[in-house]
């Protein structure tokens, strides 16, 4: 059984549909890069898996006891956030809201979490220091640390390469791959070719037709081909 | 100086200048707690929208003769806060443009009550004074008073169980929602909670100067502080220390209550926005 299965996925808004009969499945471990033109439904594809919009048709089956609450994310910045008064350490910690249930506050279980994987990024020096006067890429990493403090099976990233630099947008992806070597589920939105050299699994949405397969297939497959020519920019 | 001392030393002999002071203490430290998170989240706008409103429940409340005003204006509210998210939720346009169909209504429709069922001999001397809370804070009954720290003490309790959850649909509502949180379920305590203290504070400086008392100390704090916690905490603090300043002066110089709370906090905004400069050197 799957971790997550698309079944003849339709996704849009109410009068228009985006996207017809999408079908894929992404299991334990994998890493799935999803790019796309703009317009072709990457971000409301996410917010369907995410539970924050239904589908116009078909449905989104979670497996392997994989819970709706256990899918972490990593959104596109918001405005809010990058003047947003908060040290890194409670930025992260509150990734574990969802693990608090009905208690108030947060017990040393969860402050564990936070360290640990603070730790584990190499970001716990800068726990005291306030998230708006980070960098791009440290703030990135934060959003990451947090989002492993919500689940240790599946995390989805919108986008977490824009704005930054190539040096900074490598580590990124370096860091991702290692998250995802440790274990855990990727999924990416992503519009340049770096990422998909540490993808298992590819899905590329577009008007007519929708590619789902692994990496190797996809370098052998026609819109691949394409894709990867253009140099992935806007493709 | 001592002259002044003395002066205030004579005021505060009066219960209800302490009641005032008791009142105002609450409310400034409880508007500041949620003005934090309302200008972060972009909703100060519906701190403006739902103190008009209040205006109007007043206006009508005084009409219709209510033995107190508060079983109407705080239901009143309450209903337009949620109804304000809720629009607001849909496209950013559509929520200002609801607010301000809202609030200008209720202005009207307040005004209108007072100057046409209105039995009061003064009735611009009414509508000024519930505008601007000149002389209201200083006329509390002590039962006003006891609601008044009721009130605030619930909201203070609310405040700090939820502490963290407030901050998370602060921060990254969509984030709160994916992991299984109910963010929009918080978005609406909050603006109910948010009407609250809004009813509360137009006893303090009227209906047309609350929006000071919830933005000015969030964003003085936010100004100074780095962390979270931190701007909570400053912002409470100047909020209290503002309102305390305010209302002292305006006690013993006899200047209207709000505008000399608002004006101090404007004061003490533009030190903090000095101190952030200096700081940054």
């Amino acid at each position: 059984m799957a971790y997550i299965t698309c079944e003849n996925l339709s996704l849009g808004y109410e009068n228009e549909t985006i996207l017809e009969g999408l079908n894929f499945q992404v299991h334990q471990g994998e890493y799935l890069c999803i790019v796309g033109e703009n317009g072709t439904g990457k971000s409301t594809l996410i917010k369907t898996i995410l539970n924050l919009q239904k589908p116009k048709e078909g449905e989104i089956l979670l497996g392997d006891g994989l819970l709706q609450s256990e899918i972490g994310y990593l959104p596109q910045q918001t405005l809010v956030q990058k003047d947003f008064p908060a040290t890194v350490y409670e930025v992260v910690i509150s990734g574990t809201l969802s693990r608090l249930g009905r208690k108030p506050f947060y017990g040393k279980k969860e402050k564990e979490m936070a360290r640990k994987t603070l730790e584990e990024l190499g970001m716990w020096e800068l726990r005291k220091r306030s998230y708006r006067k980070l960098s791009g890429g440290q703030q990135q990493r934060v959003l990451l640390a947090r989002a492993m403090c919500a689940t240790s099976k599946v995390i989805v990233l919108d986008e977490p390469v824009t704005g930054l630099d190539p040096k900074v947008t490598a580590e990124l992806y370096d860091l991702i791959h290692e998250v995802n070597q440790k274990g855990m589920t990727i999924l990416m939105v992503s519009h340049d070719l770096q990422a998909l050299s540490y993808a298992t699994h590819v899905l590329h949405l577009a008007k007519d037709t929708c590619f789902f397969g692994t990496v190797e297939a996809y370098e052998e497959h026609e819109m691949g081909k394409r894709f990867l020519k253009e140099g992935g920019k806007q493709a | 100086m001592s002259e002044w001392i003395s002066k205030l030393e004579f005021y505060l002999n009066y219960p209800f200048v302490r009641y005032a002071l008791i009142v105002g203490v609450l409310i400034s430290f409880c508007s500041s707690l949620l003005g934090v998170t309302l200008v972060l989240k972009r909703y100060s706008f519906i701190g403006d929208g739902l103190s008009h409103v209040a205006f109007g429940a007043m206006a009508v409340g005084t009409v219709l003769k209510l033995s107190n005003n508060m079983f109407l204006i705080l239901p009143v509210t309450v209903v337009a806060a949620v109804i304000l998210l809720k629009t607001g939720q849909n496209t950013r346009l559509k929520g200002d443009a609801a607010i301000a169909v809202m609030s200008v209504s209720a202005l009207a429709i307040g005004y209108l009550a007072m100057n046409v069922f209105g039995t009061s001999a003064n009735v611009s001397g009414d509508v000024c004074t519930t505008l601007f809370g000149s002389t209201s804070i200083l006329t509390l009954t002590k039962g006003e008073v006891i609601l008044c720290c009721i009130m605030s003490l619930l909201v203070i309790v609310f405040f700090v169980l939820f502490y963290h959850r407030i901050f998370s649909v602060t921060f990254d509502e969509k984030f709160t929602m994916a992991t299984g949180n109910n963010a929009g379920r918080y978005n609406l305590v909050i603006a109910v909670v948010t009407a609250i203290i809004i009813v509360l504070a137009m006893n303090l400086v009227g209906s047309l100067l609350i929006t000071a008392l919830l933005v000015f100390p969030a964003l003085s704090a936010m100004r100074i502080m780095d962390s979270f916690l931190g701007v909570i905490l400053y912002s409470a603090g100047i909020s209290v220390f503002g309102t305390v300043v305010g209302m002292l002066i305006s006690v013993t110089f006899s200047t209207p209550v709000g505008s000399t709370i608002v004006v101090i906090y404007m004061i003490l905004f533009g030190c903090n926005c000095l101190l952030e400069r200096v700081m940054n050197r």
